[in-house]
């Protein structure tokens, strides 16, 4: 059961450097909120999907129970080191690695010293959860991964949680806008430099935090190849975080959204957003992507896929009128 | 070593791509996992190119690594030392390096400060806890297993994605220049190690034995004609026709070049015209990798 869902942003700013800034200093107030309603909350663990973990192979989950390190953002380094020590709900994470594995995923526990947690899950969880009083599971962003495996891994997420009757809160770490300046900033001599990086960019983060505000999850997740396509740097297939949310707490837009911050950080959109499920819906669309139970593999279009069947959402024969054999061509 | 004698030299440029599991396969002390056997033909073409550069005379090796990557510029490694433990975020199972290496910061500051004459945005990592990064690592430790040269690693910066890979090619051969500059002003001689694959597109999915050579081959065909065209233009020298066809290589192969590793290393060479030494091909995890050497010498 999901109690509530955030979002967070994973720049380390707000950790290491709130006064820098006044936004960073809203930033850092939200994150404080966020933790005083978490601890209010009671959850058994915390889930986390972070954008800042990318992964190849498959979907990494972070199942090492204490996870400790002194971490330095790459980018970021000049600000300090960030010393911590976590724990993880490593019997979830196993049972939702093994949920994902049933459902066709390609699933990795990660258990090893020394593991790199990506900047933006050693962010969230130093000032969410201080005392590391609850536990976490963390999951990765695999870079080539579409939306139909980001929705099967939020189910398999949401399989662990049922089999083990645990009640969790659900965390994506991510920007909304994604461009950082590429020149060196000093907000604290100059606050005027720091601001979102264009007009663009404002615009579709005002847009994502209007329809979040009035619990539209369903609905920015439907939007996110079009967020992807407009505000974020492409550095991976698509924009996957709100898939995974909006699955992992119900595809729909029964939620009561509270923006608690929107700062841009070295010209990223960054925002702190509650949801919480609520009675009623904002607004009751239908929705026209498919919700996948399973994953089967990335198909071949290059080949006759005739064969194969159970594609809900695409002809087997795009471009060419139904009722043709093989081989024939549309009537000219 | 001489310091700022004015005479430095680069005395190769290399291709040194960094997949992990060759490190892996090699079974070098430094590394907690271990394995028995795997991708061959680019460890014997890693033994020739240690054989080509263990018989130089040189001071420093200066990486451009994919995975350290910024956005705000190029970033140069800057503290004297580093030991720790390094884990690929991406195969933690086959990754796991106790390094314990030296840095020629000296010569890094003077890159940083050639760069910077020339406006590119540069900047000094000086964080003593900082953790150096498995391309790094890879590329260094597979060209020189001794570990007994200091290093200098330069971060990947993000303009192809931020903008596209005519960007990154400009920003990347005024890099090469100012590293030349730096080089040469500093009196050292120094080898460059390109780490990137060429086409990059990688499987998902792994064997249960990571080392099972049965399940290794290109990731499609595509991108080993991709492959096969550029090691040939390199084997002809025709490396500034090669920087023409950048941006197409990059774009259709899912390059790693998308770093300006290759693009950064050649023009510090300035373009060299006489054939690459071309060492050995093979696949990682479906993506295409050459280890090749062009000698200054």
């Amino acid at each position: 059961m999901i109690l509530k869902g955030f979002v967070l942003p994973g720049l380390p700013q707000p950790l290491l450097t709130p006064d820098a800034h006044p936004g960073y200093r809203k930033l850092r107030s939200a994150f404080d909120q966020v933790k005083a309603e978490i601890e209010s909350l009671k959850p058994d663990v915390l889930l986390i999907y972070s954008t800042m973990w990318p992964s190849v192979l498959g979907h990494q989950v972070q199942a090492r129970s204490v996870c400790e390190w002194v971490h330095v953002d790459e980018e970021f380094h000049e600000l300090g080191s960030i010393p911590y020590r976590f724990e993880m709900d490593s019997a979830l994470a196993k049972k939702i690695t093994e949920a994902g594995t049933e459902r066709g995923l390609h699933m990795k526990l990660v258990d090893y010293h020394g593991f790199p947690i990506d900047t933006g899950s050693v962010t969230a969880l130093k000032l969410i959860n201080p005392g590391q009083k609850i536990p976490a599971v963390i999951f990765s962003s695999n870079v080539y991964a579409d939306r139909a495996e980001t929705v099967v891994l939020a189910k398999a997420a949401a399989d662990g949680l049922r089999a083990q009757n645990k009640k969790a809160v659900a965390i994506i770490v991510s920007t909304l806008s994604n461009r950082l300046f590429s020149h060196g900033i000093d907000p604290k001599k100059d606050p005027t430099s720091e601001h979102i990086h264009s007009l663009k960019d404002q615009e579709w983060n005002q847009k994502i935090l209007e329809f979040l505000g009035k619990g539209r999850l369903e609905d920015v997740a439907q939007l996110s190849r079009q967020i992807q396509r407009e505000a974020r740097v492409r550095k991976v297939n698509n924009f996957k975080p709100f898939w995974w949310l909006s699955t992992v707490m119900g595809p729909h837009n029964r939620y009561q959204g509270s923006i608690l911050a929107y700062e841009s950080i070295c010209g990223t959109g960054c925002a702190v957003v509650g949801l919480e499920p609520a009675e009623f819906a904002a607004r009751d669309l239908e929705f026209d992507e498919d919700s996948p139970d399973v994953f089967t593999g990335e198909r071949n279009v290059l080949e006759d896929v005739s064969h194969l069947g159970g594609m809900s959402s695409q002809t087997v024969h795009p471009g060419i009128h139904p009722g043709f054999e093989d081989g024939d061509g549309p009537e000219q | 070593m001489k310091n700022g004698s004015g005479t430095g030299k680069i005395v190769a440029g290399c291709l040194a791509p960094h997949p992990p599991h060759l490190v892996y396969a090699e079974n070098p002390p430094q590394n907690e996992p271990k394995a028995e056997c795997g991708w061959e033909t680019l460890r014997w073409a890693y033994q020739d190119l240690q054989k080509s550069l263990s018989e130089k005379d040189y001071d420093v090796l200066i990486v451009l690594s994919p995975h350290w990557r910024t956005y705000v510029g190029t970033h140069i490694l800057g503290i004297p030392e580093a030991k720790s433990l390094s884990v690929d975020p991406v195969f933690p199972h086959l990754f796991r390096f106790h390094y314990d290496l030296k840095v020629d910061v000296e010569l890094a500051e003077m890159i940083h400060a050639e760069a910077q004459s020339d406006n590119l945005e540069v900047q000094m990592m000086r964080n003593p806890d900082f953790r150096i990064d498995y391309g790094t690592i890879v590329s260094c430790h597979m060209s020189n297993p001794a570990w007994d040269k200091p290093i200098i690693s330069l971060s990947s910066n993000a303009a192809t994605a931020y903008f596209n890979v005519d960007v990154m090619q400009e920003q990347m051969i005024s890099l090469g220049k100012a590293t030349r500059r730096a080089v040469e002003k500093s009196g050292r001689k120094a080898v460059l190690l390109a780490s990137n694959s060429l086409s990059h597109r990688h499987f998902t999915k792994e064997p249960s034995l990571p080392e099972d050579m049965s399940a290794e081959h290109i990731y499609n065909h595509s991108q080993y004609l991709w492959d096969m065209k550029v090691i040939e233009m390199m084997k002809k020298g025709q490396t500034r026709q090669l920087m023409e066809l950048m941006p197409d290589f990059t774009e259709q192969a899912v390059s790693e070049t998308d770093s300006g590793a290759l693009t950064w290393m050649l023009s510090a060479l300035d373009f060299p015209t006489k054939p690459a030494k071309v060492y050995g091909y093979g696949t990682v995890i479906g993506t295409g990798n050459v280890v090749a050497e062009w000698s200054a010498l």
